[in-house]
């Protein structure tokens, strides 16, 4: 794209980038976040609680895009919300670890997280209009990230904002620094949005939706941005979504969730070929391809989220699969892991009958 | 899905003979800008819709696609009478809607339905499945009694799928997909002929999506209704649409049969707009070459002189493009854009160029907030 320069000479701040490394001290051959086990379990005064996130497990490498994909209430935005430790303190409880470069994010205090957010860790988030300040001008907006985490003055902040918003591909930034959030068009908002995060060229982003709310043309420029930046600055990207087409341009593990619970981690190309999970190959056929020949019937997945089964019970899924067999009520399916090629998965009966070479790992 | 018996549906199966059910000509929504303190002043016009023709023949499928802002769900609701068009002429089964008085406009919505977007805003939150079914009917009059009508009811739930308890209960207590089942049961138990529906799926988890998508396929084929499908989702309108329109800025740029469409997009929008969709295969994303527009839809209350799209184009050339507004021709049989250099592009003589974006200021930045007089109390 034309629009945003994308030799790494014009990264803003390009030449902290080397010295990094040395200063934040990044340990080789360990995974940048580590997740384990993490639960969150919604507790409400006088109501049943709810387990939103139930044991879910992944790694993200450094510059690594790591893909969280399910429906609406599978708990992939509940999962980022818990490892930024942006959830509310009351009303839930959240197990598990998230080891971040050494550091169990869900250990950490408030002053320490608030250092690491916005400077090791951005979010980008859906819809650009309600994560910005209505009345506060873009530029103090990005300028606030600048002066906080990387100690500029506000002569210097205002100058790098202009530079980053230069390099996400908005024209004028000078002018716009001045507007407000409503005088920009929706995808210029994420852009800025995406301006902020990288301000402080983070080691991790992660990116919730972040082109659900805008338009075609504009998503893929947004994409396209989004690979740019984190091709070039070697930033590792949770990309969370629940559109497939997105998964498939863009990540490089993908982990499919269902009912707060990996079903399925596998690398984007085995991913698609041959999906084990049943709810897998039940998203990919449900979804309407321009590549392919019209006519054919979409096969649905049968009923909806809400019929499941609640884990300690057997498959979540089950109610709505066709793979169904006995053994998947009563107890809740193990992850198993296939040694070649490697992916995990939740399913007793899965699509492609699973090879000797088993182990099951929870 | 409970697949149901129709045979003595209201609507019964029409013959699809190809006869145009609907003839849009010139077609034209204007929204005025008013401006001033105790006066409203126009000061300029929002051209939602700026001069379409198109023609849904009966018992097929006519899908519109176009990004947000083009108009496409005006052009829905213009259709149907909703916004009074600016000028222009609709046409639906012989009968000219737009000069039609009120109580024979009402009594033409019966054959003309619509269904939204959000089924959850949509649908009355304190009316029951039932009385919210039983409105439309009792508003036309059909069925002469109680029982008849609840026996219309009856059917029309098992054409959707939903179970015969949902009648007693609330929106809230169904899905998003059973609502939107509720939303199409609304629109289908006065029997129309024409449905629009405006982004009928938008709204939905994905695998949701595929139920109501093959829903709607299975009722065309019994009830042989007529569809104007709106969506922004061209994967999915070229699933269910027989002929796509593609809108940008108020005007058709393209119109072909859904599977020409795909295999040949023409004007520089579509193939844009085409190579824009995310495919969910890693091999071909990897594979395929993209062409990113450069900047935003400009604001349709101060298009772009000539071309409404020469300010994004890939294509663009110095002449004609700027001054020469092109007219939508049939460059292929049953194949309709409107640009000039169509031919050239599709033989490969002129290359797309990378665009920088041009500063276009939209004169609509200070109109967007139209200050009324209520505003004084």
């Amino acid at each position: 794209m034309s629009l945003s320069t994308s030799d790494s000479a014009t990264w803003v701040g390009a030449t902290s980038a080397g010295a990094r490394g040395a200063n934040r001290g990044s340990r080789s051959g360990a995974p940048l976040l580590e997740v384990t086990d993490l639960s969150v379990t919604f507790t409400p005064r006088e109501a049943p609680a709810v387990a939103a996130v139930d044991g879910v497990s992944f790694t993200v490498d450094e510059g690594e895009v790591v893909g969280l994909v399910g429906e609406s209430g599978c708990g992939k935005s509940v999962t980022s919300l818990a490892i930024m430790g942006l959830l509310p303190r009351r009303g839930v409880q959240v197990g598990g670890r998230a080891v971040f470069a050494g550091q169990d994010l869900l250990t950490l205090g408030d002053a320490a997280l608030r250092d690491i957010r916005g400077r090791e860790i951005a979010m980008i988030f859906q819809d650009p209009l309600s994560s910005l300040n209505p009345v506060v001008p873009i530029g103090v907006q990005v300028a606030e990230v600048l002066v906080r985490h990387r100690k500029l003055d506000r002569a210097q902040a205002r100058r790098e904002s202009a530079e980053l918003l230069e390099r996400v591909g908005i024209p004028d930034p000078q002018r716009r620094l001045r507007e407000y959030p409503h005088q920009l068009s929706g995808g210029m908002r994420q852009r800025a949005l995406i301006a902020m995060a990288v301000a402080c060229q983070p080691r991790l982003l992660i990116a919730d939706e972040p082109t659900t709310a805008l338009d075609v043309t504009i998503q893929a420029q947004t994409l396209d941005l989004l690979k740019d930046l984190v091709r070039s600055s070697g930033t590792a990207l949770i990309m969370i979504t629940h559109d497939l087409g997105v998964v498939a341009g863009m990540c490089d593990t993908v982990n499919v969730l269902y009912a707060g619970r990996v079903v399925e981690t596998a690398e984007r190309v085995p991913l698609f070929a041959n999906p084990y999970h049943p709810y897998t190959v039940g998203l990919l056929g449900s979804i309407p391809r321009l590549d392919r020949a019209r006519g054919d019937r979409l096969t649905p997945i049968p009923g909806s989220v809400r019929d499941q089964l609640p884990w300690p019970e057997g498959c979540a899924f089950a109610p709505r699969c066709d793979r169904r067999t006995d053994a998947c009520i009563g107890r809740p399916p193990q992850l198993t892991r296939v040694v070649v090629p490697p992916r995990t998965h939740r399913c007793v009966n899965p699509v492609v009958p699973a090879p000797a070479t088993l182990e099951e790992v929870s | 899905m409970t697949t149901a018996t129709h045979d003595s549906h209201p609507n019964e199966s029409r013959p699809s003979d190809g006869a145009p059910l609907l003839t849009v000509r010139d077609l034209s929504v204007y929204f005025p800008i008013t401006r001033g303190l105790l006066f409203d002043r126009v000061v300029g016009h929002v051209k939602a819709v700026d001069g379409v023709d198109l023609t849904i023949a009966r018992g097929s499928t006519y899908g519109l696609v176009g990004e947000s802002g083009c108009g496409k769900s005006t052009l829905g609701r213009a259709i149907l009478q909703l916004v009074p068009p600016t000028s222009g002429s609709v046409r639906f089964d012989g009968v000219e809607l737009t000069t039609l008085g009120a109580q024979p406009l009402r009594a033409m919505r019966r054959r003309m339905q619509m269904i939204f977007q959000d089924p959850m805003s949509s649908l009355d939150p304190r009316q029951n499945i039932e009385s919210i079914l039983t409105e439309g009917l009792s508003a036309h009059g059909i069925g002469a009694s109680r029982a008849e009508r609840r026996d219309i009811i009856a059917r029309t739930l098992d054409a959707v799928g939903l179970p015969q308890w949902a009648l007693s209960r609330y929106p809230h207590e169904f899905s998003g997909g059973q609502r939107q089942r509720i939303g199409i049961a609304r629109a289908l138990v006065l029997g129309p002929e024409l449905i629009v529906a405006d982004e009928p799926v938008s709204a939905l988890d994905v695998s949701i999506q595929a139920q109501v998508l093959n829903l709607l396929d299975e009722l065309q084929a019994t009830l042989g209704l007529t569809y104007l499908v709106i969506a922004h989702d061209l994967a999915a309108v070229r699933h269910i649409a027989d002929v796509v329109g593609v809108m940008y800025l108020g005007t058709l740029v393209e119109e072909a049969a859904s599977d020409d469409l795909y295999a040949q997009p023409l004007h520089p929008y579509t193939r844009a707009l085409m190579s824009a969709v995310p495919v969910p295969d890693p091999e071909v994303e990897d594979r395929r070459e993209r062409i990113l527009l450069a900047g935003d839809l400009p604001s349709p209350a101060n298009p772009p002189a000539g071309c409404r799209f020469h300010t994004r184009c890939p294509w663009v050339q110095p002449t004609r493009c700027r001054d020469e507004r092109p007219q939508l021709v049939e460059h292929r049989p049953g194949h309709r854009v409107a640009c000039h250099f169509v031919e050239d592009i599709a033989s490969g003589r002129l290359q797309p160029r990378q665009r920088e974006v041009e500063l276009v200021r939209p004169v609509a930045d200070t109109a967007d907030v139209a200050v009324g007089p209520d505003v004084l109390v």
